[in-house]
């Protein structure tokens, strides 16, 4: 009887399958290429995170490679510079963009383009040369940004070489690669509050501040999320610039686990632990994106 | 007084022509403009420094304009001919990375926005999740499978990354949502194929959508500096990034003024393609998070 059932209930799935075979064979160039590269690949990292591997051999040690990690002087400091690295970073790329976008958004058309294309230009530009021209400003004896400090009559400092000033340049760069994308995304959610809202406001004597705080603020909730999400993945992943710039240094002033896990994997081979490391990236980012969801309320559902 | 009210008045007046409102939109546009300098000044810094000898580049206090513009710096990086092979190695990964992008994506895109399937919303919860992974987690296992297909240091590998992207997916069913399903329906009335309805049909009105996911392949394919990075050990496959990082960590000759010839080479074709496609940009940045 039960067995009767199955059976008839996968004629049934494999009729269904064959009358929907054209919404397969849309799917199969993308997703062949998917499972192949994307989601093997993932659950390979996953499983190899058990592993100690290099490019000959591998063995399985159980959760060894984490308890490494916790002794891995390099990781923590890695660790704690990218925490520091998105804590400091992304509540200052919001309040900026946001205040840019509601700056910008009045403005006539010729100078919203100008805008909106000069803040998105470094992304353009790409980490890798915006890292090499820092790396000129920021030099010690020839730099622009010391010759600065000295017209206005400071000493000079050693920018990319000083343990407490290394984190923050580096985050100057990242900085100026992260705003033009929530300005754009700012730009579009101001233009779908609808005006009427704000003329309803003034009638009852509001002023532009409480227009901003009870209208703009709620209404532009989803992209904030949007924005807070995609911006704290995108400081998370910092590492070119680190490549480029520090190497991670000076004494691990600059490490970040996206770096190590470049380091650990394509320089000295340890896929297994690179793994471990990415599995950690990994839970932090869920965990992060998951607090945030909630904190903001899962406001994207009334979009 | 009236000097000094009819200097508010000119000045006003002046702002009204250039198409400012008021006096807090001008305070307005100050701002932003010093923000924008900011923003922009390293670039002009990187261009100009490409023109200035080496001694010019790397004294103080510095040149705000090429005072002794020189071509040297352009003359040494053409001298080696691997930077033109650097060039069509980087124009062969983007462009192919764009066509692979769009051509993967818009009938997945089509067939998550248009057809009721068994399964269809597990699949693409999937994509959905990935596109939040952390990509270092999948790296490691993708350069074995690499080199398990013998793809080490060939275009097909450097292209892997664009073969299944799951944002353009994504934004394909995002906006083929919007096309009206009678319009479909009336097709395959009138006898239209499946696959005559997607291109004749879908992939025109999806206009915007494919030239946004073309537009970020490109240049993502261009900037693809980790897999780039991770792939490449022949000197033949060298990209342009690759190659002018190269300039850039080469502790033994440290040549400002080639460095930024360099760079300069690696940014223009990028600037071009940005400042030709801008609406795309915004297309795609937009599509994927705001609807409507």
């Amino acid at each position: 009887m039960i067995l009767g059932n199955a059976r008839v209930s996968r004629e049934r799935l494999i009729g269904r399958i064959w009358k929907e075979r054209w919404a397969y064979l849309f799917l199969a160039p993308f997703y062949a290429p998917f499972i192949l590269f994307i989601l093997v690949p993932t659950a390979s990292g996953l499983i190899l995170s058990l592993y100690e591997a290099g490019l000959t051999g591998q063995r399985f040690i159980g959760f060894e490679n984490f308890v490494r990690l916790l002794n891995d002087e390099a990781f923590v400091h890695a660790t704690i510079n990218t925490f520091l690295l998105v804590v400091g970073i992304v509540p200052a790329v919001m309040v900026v963009t946001l205040a840019a976008a509601v700056m910008i958004f009045p403005l006539p058309r010729v100078w919203q383009s100008f805008f909106r294309l000069a803040y998105y230009i470094p992304i353009v530009a790409s980490g890798i040369i915006l890292s090499m021209i820092w790396l000129w400003i920021y030099d010690p004896n020839f730099g622009l940004a010391n010759h600065l400090l000295s017209v206005l009559g400071m000493k000079p400092v050693l920018w990319l070489d000083n343990t407490n000033t290394a984190l923050p340049s580096v985050m100057l760069v990242l900085g100026t690669m992260m705003l033009g994308q929530p300005i754009i995304l700012f730009l579009a959610g101001l233009g779908n509050i609808p005006p009427e809202l704000y003329d309803a406001v003034k009638v009852d004597g509001a002023n532009d501040w409480t227009a901003f705080r009870f209208v703009t603020l709620p209404l532009l909730k989803p992209v904030m999320l949007f924005v807070l999400v995609t911006q704290t993945f995108t400081a998370f992943q910092v590492w070119v610039i680190v490549l480029i710039m520090t190497r991670g240094g000076p004494a691990y002033a600059t490490e970040t686990i996206a770096y190590r896990v470049y380091l650990a994997a394509f320089q000295f081979y340890r896929f297994g632990y690179a793994s471990a490391m990415a599995v950690v990236m990994l839970v932090i980012a869920g965990t992060i994106g998951l607090i945030q969801l909630r904190l903001m309320g899962e406001g994207g559902s009334n979009q | 007084m009236t000097k000094h009210r009819l200097a508010v008045g000119a000045l006003s007046r002046g702002l009204r022509r250039s198409g400012v409102g008021t006096f807090s939109q001008a305070l307005a546009i100050l701002l932003l403009a010093i923000g924008a300098v900011f923003m922009l000044f390293p670039l002009y810094w990187m261009i100009t420094g490409s023109f200035k000898p080496m001694s010019d580049a790397m004294t103080l206090p510095p040149e705000w304009w090429p005072l002794h513009p020189t071509l040297r710096n352009y003359e040494q990086l053409f001298r080696t001919a691997q930077t033109y092979r650097w060039i069509l190695n980087s124009f062969v990964v983007a462009s192919g990375s764009a066509i692979l992008a769009v051509v993967t994506s818009a009938p997945a895109g089509y067939a998550f926005a248009k057809k009721a399937f068994f399964g269809s919303r597990m699949l693409f919860l999937l994509v959905v999740l990935t596109m939040a992974l952390p990509r270092q987690i999948a790296l490691i296992p993708l350069f074995r499978t690499m080199q398990a297909l013998h793809w080490v240091d060939t275009y097909q590998g450097l292209l892997v990354t664009f073969m299944a992207y799951p944002f353009g997916v994504f934004l394909f069913k995002q906006f083929i949502e919007s096309i009206p399903s009678e319009l479909l329906e009336a097709a395959k009335i009138d006898g239209a194929s499946e696959i005559r309805t997607f291109i004749a049909i879908v992939l025109p009105i999806a206009r915007p959508a494919v030239g946004a996911i073309a537009i970020f392949a490109f240049t993502g394919g261009w900037n693809d500096y980790m897999w780039q990075l991770v792939l490449i050990t022949k000197e033949e496959l060298i990209t342009l990034p690759i190659g002018v990082a190269r300039l850039a960590t080469n502790l033994t000759n440290i040549d400002v003024g080639l460095n930024m010839a360099g760079a300069t080479v690696a940014f223009l074709p990028m600037l071009i393609v940005f400042l030709l496609f801008q609406d795309y940009f915004v297309k795609g940045i937009t599509m994927g998070a705001v609807k409507g």
